[in-house]
């Protein structure tokens, strides 16, 4: 199968490239990005003339459901949602029903996605046994069985030496640790930031502190271990000023962002509207414009989904008895071109951070358009406006805040292995 | 949109949910139709039939005696039916949602429910999912909000300072878990209180607790000088097992008002106190049962100030008059043969009971 894609504005920022052209695939890999290959002839071309050709989106945290989960959504529905979203890579968190926590479920997950055949699926292992913080996992079982790294999602390992023997253990089989910060007893089961609206509406609240505290006491444990660890889903200032200090004192750390926290603050949240009850909670107008700046910086170098989709009854009461978390991988490609349009960022950091920077966190060949590469492409019209409605969203989950606006940006084409899974 | 939430489109009462987003003079007309029922307590027939065949639950998923025996008897001195459901003890704990239990009194064609949660939010959730006819009124919800105390002690301040733009109020104690507090805050803000003070230890004060229009102070003693009403919070004795106070005897030491203390505040000052009192630890017993405490009277105003909102809230409220409207209203004289069999008289109702 050979496919060109012709005319449209190349945007590779790993190889610099930014410029009308045309993209060959072959073999499910990226042929050329410059000049036509001898005797190249297509069996398909598409026409991307006023698009966007960029390396195909990879998303260092969802959630898929299924198994336990799957009245909340299905490998099938939401690699579907990730497909239209131009994501071609996801890193799935280990809390899963059940845990990723043994070789066992590693292989489940990949035959639920080889099943849904969509974006390639990376589990995250299990950073403790039943993420419940006490045991160390069989991380280098989960890491031979495929897991791309290891975390404890939201969970807490509240015993530090436990989690330096983890990260030492981790770092011994050179496995990545993503580590969401957040101290368990500070955290106090809140669920809006600690601030004047949370005040206000008498909501049990998180302070920053509960995440710069838990970041500060992982960055001396990454010294310590010498393990590499990235920072998921940071929402305040302070997390942005700590991240710029270690990396200054030459920690290899590494920290992203979810799309939701670079446009929503505590300000956002309609009283109690379900919708916006995510984790770590949408904090003030200062710590979303840190956020921005240290995304601008390179401090932050990616931007995640966070995807969380719920079904219905799990957002249905009152605001602290729901579930946390959002159905985000939609949204994923407009909002990001939102912070382009705002000149928080350059399209081409946007796109970097949704490509080359994730990828080089995972340390995947992947997440550029050289040559050999695997032919992971998304295709996007800037422009082309779309209403959140049942129509047009494929996630089984529609708690997404943004549902009934009219966005800017969508993917007209995605494709995963030089195979087109995805097409408007 | 939870402003519009609590009022119809004639921008009458719908729910009483909160005090925020509600107007000085909605403040003022529920004050003023409450003192048109305040009498009524006095009278040998105590009941007007402005909510005849109206059903009313009273819907608490957290104890109250208090709260809930004056929502009762407000309820049936206006005629209504009610039905008390205790459902820390019944439905939920069987495992059926909160939602479940709405739509199955809903289902019983209901007017009004009057509910009490443990959770902020829970008034509003039920307002939001309900059908359109049933008004909801929040007897409180977490550590949001609890607008028919806030409302029945502002009647209480204005029997007593009717000036409110002249009054500087402390209010002292557990602000942090207090719906109260907040339901407080924002009713005097809105009635145009001179100064809001807020007397606590850290411990037990939100974050950016000035957002609400306050001043702070962490030191009773100073905190009371000038001070026209003194608003004493109930401390709960969970409070020192969570690490949030030392003990009880150094908490009333630092912050318990004794009759010492209260003379720093203004001699005409009265004392307030949304109950149940913890005698001993947050005010002291002399003070409670003296002659500037006013907290008996709070609990008597509940009554007229819930019939008030109930009876906005339904829209059968008499027009509001300083003086007694009350007594115009036709079909007083009859209202007692209304009670308990009412319901075999009255047509169109649904024989909830």
């Amino acid at each position: 199968m050979k496919i060109r894609i012709d005319r449209g504005r190349i945007i590779d920022p790993a190889n610099d490239i930014g410029r009308i052209g045309s993209v060959y695939i072959k073999g499910g890999k990226i042929v050329s990005v410059t000049d036509e290959p001898a005797g190249f002839k297509p069996d398909t071309v598409i026409n991307a003339e006023n698009q966007i050709v960029c390396p195909g989106f990879i998303d260092l945290s969802t959630r898929l459901r299924d198994m336990g989960h799957s009245r909340k959504a299905t490998f099938k529905s939401e690699v579907r949602a990730a497909a239209a979203a131009g994501v071609t890579t996801m890193c799935l968190q280990p809390d899963t029903v059940p845990v990723i926590d043994t070789t066992a479920v590693v292989e489940l997950i990949k035959e639920l996605a080889e099943k849904a055949a969509y974006p390639k699926v990376y589990a995250v292992g299990a950073l403790t046994q039943k993420l419940d913080g006490t045991e160390l996992s069989s991380m280098l079982s989960l890491k031979q069985a495929g897991c791309i790294a290891v975390g404890n999602a939201n969970q807490p390992v509240k015993n530090l030496l436990i989690l330096r023997r983890a990260m030492e253990y981790a770092a011994s089989h050179d496995l990545l640790m993503m580590f969401r910060p957040n101290d368990f007893w500070l955290g106090n089961n809140g669920c809006a930031h600690e601030g004047a609206v949370a005040t206000r509406y008498g909501l049990p609240s998180i302070p920053e502190a509960a995440e710069t505290i838990a970041l500060a006491q992982c960055l001396e444990l990454a010294e310590l271990t010498g393990c590499r660890v990235h920072f998921g889903q940071l929402s305040c200032k302070r997390s942005v000023i700590k991240i710029h200090q270690a990396k200054k004192y030459g920690l290899k750390v590494s920290a992203d962002v979810a799309i939701h926290q670079l446009h929503l603050t505590e300000n956002d949240m309609q009283p109690f509207d379900s919708a916006y009850h995510v984790l770590p909670p949408l904090r003030t107008e200062e710590d979303r414009q840190y956020l921005r700046q240290g995304l601008a910086g390179g401090t932050i170098n990616s931007i995640c989904s966070d995807h969380q989709p719920h079904d219905l009854d799990a957002k249905l009461g009152a605001f602290p008895e729901t579930e946390p978390g959002m159905s985000s991988l939609e949204t994923l490609l407009p909002l990001m071109l939102k912070l382009v349009t705002r000149h928080a960022i350059t399209l081409e950091q946007g796109i970097a951070c949704l490509s080359a920077n994730p990828a080089r966190v995972l340390r995947l060949n992947s997440g550029a358009l050289t040559p050999g590469f695997s032919a992971d492409v998304c295709i996007f019209d800037p422009e082309l406006e779309w209403q959140v409605n049942t129509e047009n969203w494929k996630s089984q989950g529609a708690n997404t805040p943004f549902w009934g606006q009219t966005l800017k940006g969508r993917v007209t084409h995605t494709l995963q292995a030089g195979k087109i899974i995805h097409r408007l | 949109m939870t402003d519009n939430l609590q009022l119809n489109a004639e921008g009458k009462l719908k729910h009483f949910l909160t005090i925020e987003g509600l107007s000085r003079s909605l403040l003022t007309e529920i004050l003023d139709t409450a003192e048109s029922f305040a009498g009524m307590s006095e009278h040998q027939v105590k009941k007007v039939p402005l909510l005849r065949g109206k059903t009313i639950v009273n819907l608490f998923f957290e104890n109250s005696t208090r709260t809930r025996t004056t929502f009762e008897l407000a309820a049936t001195r206006l005629s209504a039916d009610v039905i008390n459901m205790n459902i820390a003890t019944s439905a939920t704990s069987k495992g059926e949602s909160l939602l479940d239990t709405i739509r199955n009194l809903e289902a019983m064609f209901v007017d009004m429910f009057v509910v009490r949660h443990a959770i902020s939010g829970a008034a509003h959730f039920i307002a939001q999912q309900t059908a359109p006819h049933i008004s909801v009124i929040n007897a409180g919800d977490g550590q949001h909000a609890h607008p028919t105390q806030a409302m029945l002690d502002m009647f209480t301040i204005r029997q007593l300072k009717p000036d409110f733009s002249s009054l500087r109020v402390a209010i002292i104690g557990d602000i942090l878990h207090s719906r109260v507090a907040r339901s407080e805050i924002q009713a005097l803000n809105t009635l145009g209180a001179a100064e809001i003070r807020v007397i606590a230890p850290k411990t037990l004060l939100p974050a950016h607790v000035e957002s609400l229009g306050v001043s702070v102070s962490h030191n009773l003693t100073q905190g009371l000088k000038d001070i026209d009403v003194v608003m004493m919070l109930r401390l709960q004795k969970e409070r020192m097992s969570s690490a949030l106070l030392p003990s009880e005897s150094e908490y009333f030491k630092c912050f318990g008002l004794t009759e010492e203390k209260l003379k720093i505040a203004k001699p005409d000052a009265i004392v307030m106190h949304p109950g149940p009192i913890n005698r001993g630890v947050e005010i002291d017993s002399k003070v409670a049962d003296g002659p500037q405490s006013v907290i008996l009277k709070q609990v008597s105003n509940g009554i007229a100030v819930r019939m008030a909102i109930m009876a906005m809230a339904m829209q059968t409220a008499p027009a509001p008059g300083r003086s007694g409207g009350i007594h115009t209203i036709p079909g007083d004289r009859h209202a007692d043969s209304l009670s308990a069999s009412g319901i075999h008289t009255i047509p169109g109702d649904k024989g909830v009971a």
